[in-house]
């Protein structure tokens, strides 16, 4: 095996995937990855340099919806995957330890 | 404090786009819609679910590059940033990190000085919305809400170009005003359609390399934004000072308190591992497309001042008032073809609409009444059916409750009273009550008939033609 993943690596990988790793289960994974990424190295075995980027599958480009309101109230569909919900929301544990969580309209962390 | 600091601040806004479906859905992106209603297996990241972008999402973000002067990247891609949060179903949000649809721009804003100033737009990328989260102080907990999953957004990131809080006031209303004339966005803070991210660092006055930087969120108002840089900035300087060093981080503003925190803890690095979507088509963007999306460029502030002057006749600081808020300058536009009276739709704008929305704290976006029902108005006053007292109290129920002023003015009993014996009657009445002031008036104060008016057009409800009033008064005097 070419490709040794470093206890480091584990560590972060695991913390990123938010999984708590059992020590045997880190060296599984040590070994598993390791012998991905060989897999992978096969293609730089090839050269490339003359190939273009490849940015997808197809050689399909522009594929549209126009905009137009095709759903209907999906409600019950989307809230039958949730464990708990309460009052038409998902339930789930309180996702800001602060004191100063807030509660209004704007809400959301994204990016 | 010997030392001289400089703020070094680069924005990141997010615009939610006004189309009428998601990015990648049909869903209905309609604010305000029980939780949950707007959703789809596409937008709740249901394995299988295949995306498909909206073809008006493109032309948005493609209208918004125009208008900032960025280049349009012809062959473009989405990727997908990894990282798990309860409002993010896929574990990943759909966005673009190596082609963003355009680069280098850049939005010219006015100084506090009136000085002219570049600031730079580094890219501007599509993307998805996360899903809102709810936090419940009581249960101690979240609950989430995918109406705003997959909301089409666009995130225009600047350089570092701005100095100080006035410069990225300046900069937001600008880039607010142009995308609301362009129609893709009602940029609302309050309500999250416009989101500014605060990138801050502060450095010695004169060094060349830049210090580290905290990304500051959740302000939503340019007041908030505006205490949100004040505050950081001092507290960075307020740590340098101390000689300790700045950390980079996320931190979340408390507009209440007045303060920020970290929001992020180590645990969460920020490593997306970004990868291409193989779901979703790359994009080709040709220079026909790029030229029709042009060709249909709307007017701006600018070209619009130029035309209220020209067309309308309307004074300078008329134009600048009305084409501040694309609310104002669409009532200006609609009223004004209804009545052709421009100047004076002008003034009820610039004065009682205004003055009604400070009075209760609204934004002129938040004006509700119709051109028509202003245009009726000002036609009442012009025919004389009403004065102008009586028309500013009438004035009042059109902002409020949008009444036709015509049908309101009938059913209170308003209406001007020209019948010359009424008035004549009553003009007398108030002389026989009034014999101090018409004695005055006669010894030649002058100014004691106002009172007299004053008097007059009380006990005609307000209702007397003033013209008429100060016409018999003078007649009666004068004997």
């Amino acid at each position: 095996m070419a490709n040794i993943i470093s206890d480091a690596t584990i560590e972060y990988v695991g913390i990123l995937a938010k999984l708590a790793l059992s020590e045997e289960e880190k060296e599984r994974a040590k070994k598993d990855m390791g012998e991905m990424l060989d897999y992978i190295d096969k293609l730089n075995e090839l050269d490339t340099s003359a190939v273009e980027p490849m940015p997808h599958l197809f050689a399909e480009n522009n594929v549209f919806r126009e905009d137009v309101v095709t759903n209907g109230d999906g409600s019950k569909d989307t809230l039958a995957n949730a464990p708990e919900q309460t009052g038409g929301g998902i339930r789930v544990p309180r996702t800001i330890a602060d004191e100063t969580a807030e509660t209004g309209r704007t809400g959301g962390e994204s990016a | 404090m010997g030392k001289q600091y400089e703020t070094v601040i680069g924005l990141e806004v997010h615009v939610e786009l006004a189309t009428k479906t998601k990015i990648f859905c049909g869903c209905s992106t309609a604010f305000g819609g029980a939780p949950n209603t707007h959703t789809c297996p596409v937008c709740t990241g249901m394995p299988g679910a295949l995306p498909v972008l909206n073809r008006q999402v493109v032309e948005y973000a493609i209208a918004v590059g125009l208008a900032t002067n960025c280049e349009i990247t012809k062959n473009c891609k989405f990727d997908r940033k990894n990282y798990f949060y309860p409002d993010n179903p896929q574990n990943y949000q759909i966005s673009q990190l190596y082609l963003p649809i355009c680069r280098n721009g850049r939005v010219e804003i006015e100084t506090e000085q009136g000085c002219r100033k570049d600031i730079g737009i580094h890219e501007i990328h599509m993307e998805e919305d996360a899903g809102k989260l709810i936090h419940d102080e009581w249960e101690g907990c979240s609950f989430v809400d995918f109406n705003r999953s997959g909301v089409p957004l666009i995130e225009i990131v600047s350089e570092p170009d701005m100095r100080s809080a006035e410069e990225v006031i300046a900069y937001l209303e600008k880039l607010r005003l142009m995308i609301q004339y362009l129609g893709a966005s009602d940029c609302k803070l309050q309500e999250g359609s416009m989101r500014a991210d605060v990138n801050l660092s502060v450095r010695e006055a004169g060094a060349k390399e830049l210090g580290t930087r905290t990304e500051m969120k959740n302000l939503n108002s340019f007041r908030a934004i505006a205490r949100a840089i004040e505050n950081e900035k001092n507290r960075q300087i307020d740590i340098m000072e101390a000689g300790g060093t700045v950390v980079q981080e996320t931190r979340r503003w408390d507009d209440l308190k007045e303060y920020s925190f970290a929001m992020r803890s180590k645990e969460d690095a920020k490593d997306y591992r970004y990868f291409p979507d193989p779901d979703l088509a790359p994009l080709r963007i040709d220079d026909a497309w790029i030229a029709k999306i042009k060709a249909q460029e709307p007017e701006f502030r600018t070209e619009k001042m130029a035309r209220y002057q020209a067309e309308y006749g309307l004074p300078l600081y008329d134009a600048e008032i009305l084409t501040g808020t694309k609310r104002l300058a669409d009532l200006f536009e609609a009223t004004a073809a209804i009545c052709g009276k421009p100047k004076k739709v002008s003034n009820w704008l610039m004065g009682e609409t205004m003055r009604l929305c400070k009075e209760r704290e609204m934004d002129a976006d938040e004006i509700r009444f119709s051109p028509e029902n202003l245009a009726g108005l000002i036609a009442l006053t012009e025919a004389g059916t009403i004065n102008s007292s009586v028309a500013k109290e009438v004035f009042e129920h059109v902002f409020a409750e949008d009444v036709d002023p015509e049908r309101y003015v009938e059913e209170k009993g308003l209406k001007t009273v020209h019948d010359e014996g009424a008035l004549r009657s009553t003009v007398e009445q108030v002389l026989k009550n009034n014999p101090k002031s018409v004695e005055d008036y006669r010894n030649g104060k002058e100014k004691a008939i106002g009172f007299l008016v004053g008097q007059t057009m009380k006990l005609m409800k307000g209702k007397a033609n003033p013209g008429m009033v100060n016409e018999i008064l003078r007649e009666l005097l004068s004997k």
